[in-house]
């Protein structure tokens, strides 16, 4: 830690941000992490300090768990039923496998999928469907709520004039600002994001990029992702996932540049993956 | 020299590809007329009930509207309305929807989206079996459970009555609704589901404000499907109808429904009686081919 933040004084400009980054809280702190699905064990004593706002990556092959990680964040793996999980994961002071209450998590961590998953109804429904679960129904809070969530996501322009109408008959890219507009619209600490990009084109993808850059001021982003050239461009950390294990956690110049491990060197030059 | 086994040979090859190709037309027109059986059937059915059902109100002076709107239906008098019988359809068969859609409903997503499979697996074979009951089986079922019930416990003289019918139909409309339904359900993208809890909705709101309203055309189509069960049915509901020809006007009273007044009487009616027992039968038509005619605009509709 000491020689990277060395390293990192001698860029001038960095100095600044290098400063708030010393000062930036622990997250999400992960202790020995052990996942199985069923008798087959998919993490091996995952641990891992996220820190608050900051944009961390996941990055390994296919197969590697770190989605599978990621989905432990806000207990998305609940759902299958043969999952087992022992280890803690402690947000905020909390421990989230001993509290039950997962809707309160879920509302703190949100999360946007591969595939723009918006739910057959005009994005304004879209939109609002958080908040009016969590019981709000005055229209000119939803209202703001809406128009504050896709301009933080920077798809209003694109759709103000179409908020009534069907949000499946967007393009792929606007689909899943709206779905990321779908999730700060919960208002959450953190946002899981799982490979946001593979479907999308080129030019939909930059624009995701660009708003992840943006929203990292407000929340604590962790990003799974395949695209190596991805993880350079938007993160602060990166931690490498190999076979259910982190291999390397580092900064994210680190990780690209010089890692400790062969393993990380092989992966990122693209030796294997 | 060489070129003459060689003619031979292509002959040979020649006459085997002839045999071929008359096979193959021969196929084809098979199955073109298996396919087209039904449609002559359905042709000749039509022509049949039209051709007998229209000749009062063509060649012998009944007025249609008589037939439709009148209350009183007394062959033997050469009174012929059926307005009793065409309420106590609309009746029971709105009943049994306000029965047995909900359930139906209710089990679909029960088996769908709540039900461990351990359970699911019980319950849907279960559910699967009640529709290859026969029906005259579910008559003597109310017959002998649900009519002795309500004598019994609503004091009524007679346990035929409305009431027995729309029970009986809300449960023989329960398979075809739970069936197409649960189908639909399952058929949601997984990712939908997904994306709702993970914006902290629970999992029954996911359900009700996601699910199903992604699955409605399908949850629609279950709903017509039963409907046309229940206005068609007619063994079951003889049984327990109680048959009287009165327009009901509660729901303990006895009714004829319209399928009845056909199976209970074309037996010995003759002459015009019989014409306007196929006149019955055109009514009955009229409504499975305006539920038809819905359905296919329900589903072209959720193809979009």
């Amino acid at each position: 830690m000491n020689t990277t933040f060395v390293e990192r004084k001698q860029i001038t400009e960095e100095i600044t941000a290098d400063n708030t980054q010393l000062s930036k809280q622990t997250k999400i702190s992960v202790k020995d992490l052990n996942l199985f699905y069923g008798d087959k064990q998919a993490l091996y004593d995952v641990s891992i300090n996220i820190k608050e706002k900051e944009v961390t990556a996941l990055i390994g092959p296919s197969g590697c768990g770190k989605s599978t990680f990621l989905r432990t964040l806000n207990r998305m793996n609940d759902l299958i039923d043969s999952v087992k999980i022992n280890g803690e994961i402690i947000i905020d002071g909390d421990d989230i496998y001993r509290s039950n209450d997962v809707i309160k998590l879920r509302t703190k961590v949100g999360m946007v999928f591969q595939k723009p998953n918006l739910f057959p109804m005009s994005i304004y429904d879209n939109v609002a469907y958080g908040p009016r679960m969590q019981g709000i129904k005055n229209k000119s809070k939803l209202n703001k709520i809406v128009e504050e969530s896709l301009r933080g996501a920077a798809i209003w322009d694109e759709v103000k004039d179409r908020l009534k109408s069907s949000a499946l008959g967007l393009s792929g890219g606007q689909q899943q600002r709206v779905c990321i507009a779908r999730a700060i619209a919960m208002k959450p600490d953190i946002i899981l994001m799982d490979e946001p990009t593979s479907a999308l084109d080129p030019i939909s993808t930059l624009k995701v990029e660009e708003l992840i850059t943006t929203m990292k001021n407000d929340y604590t982003i962790v990003i799974v992702t395949h695209n190596m050239q991805q993880a350079a461009r938007v993160s602060d950390r990166t931690a490498f996932f190999l076979s259910g294990e982190i291999i390397e956690f580092d900064e994210t110049s680190k990780i690209f540049s010089m890692p400790n491990d062969q393993r990380t060197e092989d992966y990122v030059t693209g030796r294997f993956g | 020299m060489t070129s003459l086994p060689l003619k031979k040979e292509t002959e040979k090859i020649g006459k085997s590809n002839k045999r071929k190709y008359r096979l193959e037309k021969f196929s084809g027109n098979l199955f073109l007329f298996c396919a087209l059986l039904s449609v002559i059937s359905l042709l000749l059915i039509i022509c049949f009930v039209f051709y007998k059902g229209a000749h009062p109100f063509l060649a012998e002076g009944y007025r249609f509207l008589d037939f439709l709107l009148g209350s009183d239906w007394v062959p033997s008098e050469d009174k012929f309305g059926i307005l009793p019988m065409i309420i106590a359809s609309l009746y029971a068969t709105i009943g049994a929807l306000i029965i047995g859609v909900p359930i139906g409903l209710l089990t679909a997503i029960f088996l769908a989206e709540i039900a461990p499979k351990s359970i699911a697996k019980i319950i849907s074979p279960a559910v699967q079996l009640l529709a290859g009951i026969p029906s005259v089986l579910y008559g003597v079922f109310g017959l002998a459970i649900i009519v002795p019930f309500l004598q019994n416990h609503l004091g009524l003289i007679k346990g035929q009555s409305l009431v027995a019918v729309i029970l009986v139909l809300a449960i023989m409309m329960l398979p075809t609704v739970v069936t197409v339904a649960e189908t639909s359900i399952r058929a949601v993208p997984k990712t939908y589901r997904e994306g709702s809890l993970a914006l902290g909705a629970s999992p029954i709101g996911t359900i009700f404000k996601v699910v199903v309203p992604a699955a409605k055309s399908g949850i629609m189509t279950a709903i017509v499907l039963g409907m046309g069960r229940a206005i068609g049915e007619t063994m079951a509901v003889i049984l327990v109808a109680g048959n009287s020809l009165i327009i009901p006007t509660s729901l303990t009273d006895s009714v004829r429904p319209l399928t009845t007044n056909i199976a209970l009487e074309m037996g010995y009616a003759f002459g015009t009686h019989q014409e306007m027992l196929f006149a019955t039968g055109i009514v009955l038509f009229s409504f499975i081919l305006i539920l038809n005619f819905t359905l296919a605009r329900i589903s072209s509709k959720g193809g979009n």
